[in-house]
């Protein structure tokens, strides 16, 4: 049985309480941060973890941290990406409706090796009932006095505050997410400036993900060679993958980075269902390029799957069956990038419309002959040609299902 | 109905505010409240959230338009909305929602003549392991088939 770390206790009753928390040896990572660290040891110890970002992009936590400016007359804030929106992804959700109490104190020795003192969950809009019982555990932790003035007698003050957002996928591309939290429409700003320099409210800010600092309590209980070892030496620690599709047991699996997409699907989610044959997976949440059945023998961690052109994203791990026909994930993908761009960059507003257009035109068979071409060089018409990454998010799976799968799409084309 | 947020809620709007060094950040979560407290977003709450944060009405508007929560217009006592996003679909979505056309007899989009229910599809709603999934309201339903269809929709009163 592999060690858990950010699941682990999930299934002891009444765990996001703070009580039971406390129970079992909870907030015992602050106490230490507090009382035996000073903020630069903590940001030497995430550091060297290589404790990468969980909500995708893989960008090393401690790295980010780093660019913030020691000095500023600024307040910094940190903001709590907990936006979840990737299709196939749903890990934070469990985290936070089972571990609140670990985000916590994440956000805690975060905010205190960085020196900030506001912190911002911005939760997707669906999730209410979680973003209830994360508002309940912050209640707790003041109750305790593990948030608000003066945390553990040390001088230190930190407030945070659940924010809700309304129903838009792109407010979790981490500049339109600032933008949202300011009461605007999540539409991403141009990079440079760094949100660590420039972020919300024009203040040097850090974004992460739920899980990325849910890492850290166990980093600085068991420190970084342990975090390393866990995991692998340049991608540290567990991932939740979430596995679902065609599987017998789908659901939320925390292995160490690195771990076998095969055994991930094969060993740990029970196989296929109904015993059909494995057709395809997307490894990383539905931006991440589509791999054939004879491409899962790969380990899961983001450097690995880079060099397999595809992504580790979210770790979410959608699994597709012989029966399923590969136009329907196209269908699915298409259309929700085209839903889901957010009308800024004209090469994605309008590339994800029409290849959606095209798309449909092939679900009916009613395919013209170069429609798979007009797919390819669309795609590639958006690819690297945008502010965010959502212009690369449709265009990388959309070519790479175009051509893996070229022969049975050209059987969409009309007589 | 004239939309005026009630004393009570304006207090809670107030306490809202003072979590953000800037007003109009609070935009999302006020906007969450007058839906809540009108079911939609009217024009008329659209303007009285802008004077209460200093901003013009269009910014206000240009949010309601913007995320798929907020509504403009009124929806229905029950709004059920399916996902069609990939692992649902792959387990059967799609079925479901044309079951669900044909049990309420509307269209997507649509609400039942009597207000009770309206219909849509979401994108993903996180909650692929229980695929395929819906959510009415801000309950999450998963593991669904018609059978569990009917038997949530019949004990909605």
């Amino acid at each position: 049985m592999e060690e858990k770390v950010l699941t682990k206790n999930f299934e002891l009753k009444n765990y996001y309480k703070i009580d039971v928390y406390l129970k079992e040896k909870g907030y015992e990572a602050v106490r230490k941060a507090f009382e035996k660290m000073k903020p630069e040891q903590i940001l030497e110890e995430v550091k060297k973890a290589n404790l990468r970002g969980r909500g995708g992009a893989g960008f090393p936590a401690g790295v980010k941290w780093g660019f913030v400016p020691q000095e500023v007359p600024k307040p910094k804030y940190l903001c709590v990406n907990a936006d979840e929106g990737e299709p196939g992804t749903f890990k934070d959700r469990y985290i936070m409706s089972h571990n609140p109490h670990l985000l916590i104190e994440g956000i805690i020795i975060t905010s205190f090796c960085v020196g900030i003192h506001k912190a911002f969950i911005y939760i997707r809009g669906e999730y209410e009932a979680v973003a209830q019982r994360l508002e309940q555990a912050i209640f707790e932790a003041y109750e305790k006095g593990f948030l608000g003035k003066n945390i553990l007698n040390t001088g230190f003050d930190l407030d945070v505050f659940v924010h809700r957002g309304a129903g838009s996928y792109i407010c979790g591309e981490e500049t339109a997410l600032l933008e949202s939290l300011e009461g605007k429409r999540g539409h991403p700003r141009l990079k440079p400036p760094f949100p660590a320099s420039i972020g919300l409210f024009q203040c040097p800010t850090v974004i992460n993900n739920v899980e990325t600092l849910s890492n850290i309590p166990v980093i600085i209980l068991k420190g970084a060679k342990w975090f390393c070892k866990k995991g692998l030496p340049k991608d540290g620690g567990t991932r939740v993958f979430g596995v679902s599709g065609m599987v017998k047991k789908p659901g939320i699996y925390e292995l160490p980075v690195g771990t076998s997409l095969r055994d991930i699907i094969f060993k740990h989610a029970g196989g296929m269902k109904a015993g059909k044959k494995l057709k395809a997976v997307i490894p990383g949440g539905m931006s991440a390029p589509i791999l054939r059945a004879d491409e899962i023998d790969i380990k899961m961690d983001f450097d690995t799957l880079v060099n397999a052109n595809s992504m580790l994203g979210s770790a979410a791990i959608i699994v597709i069956d012989e029966d399923t026909p590969i136009i329907d994930v196209l269908k699915a993908v298409a259309k929700f990038y085209s839903h889901e761009s957010c009308g800024q960059c004209t090469p994605c507003r309008i590339g994800t419309s029409w290849i959606n257009k095209i798309v449909k035109r092939l679900v009916e068979r009613k395919g013209e002959k170069a429609d798979i071409d007009s797919i390819q060089r669309l795609a590639n018409n958006i690819l690297g040609k945008t502010l965010c990454p959502l212009g690369d998010a449709a265009a990388m799976p959309i070519s790479s299902i175009t051509e893996k799968f070229r022969g049975e799409l050209e059987s969409y084309i009309a007589g | 109905m004239s939309p005026k947020f009630s004393d009570q809620t304006k207090k809670r709007i107030k306490e809202i505010i003072y979590r953000y060094p800037q007003k109009e950040a609070s935009l999302l979560p006020i906007l969450h409240i007058a839906q809540q407290e009108f079911g939609f977003i009217p024009v008329e709450a659209e303007r009285s959230v802008a004077e209460m944060l200093g901003i013009k009405p269009v910014q206000v508007r240009e949010a309601v338009t913007f995320y798929t929560m907020l509504h403009s217009q009124p929806v229905g006592k029950y709004h059920i909305q399916v996902c069609s996003n990939l692992s649902c679909s792959l387990l059967g979505a799609e079925k479901l929602i044309d079951y669900l056309k044909e049990k309420l007899k509307i269209e997507l989009g649509q609400t039942t003549p009597d207000g009770k229910f309206t219909l849509s599809t979401v994108e993903c709603l996180g909650a692929c392991e229980e695929a395929p999934c819906m959510q009415i309201n801000f309950d999450y339903y998963g593991d669904l088939n018609k059978k569990k269809i009917d038997s949530i929709l019949n004990g909605l009163k």
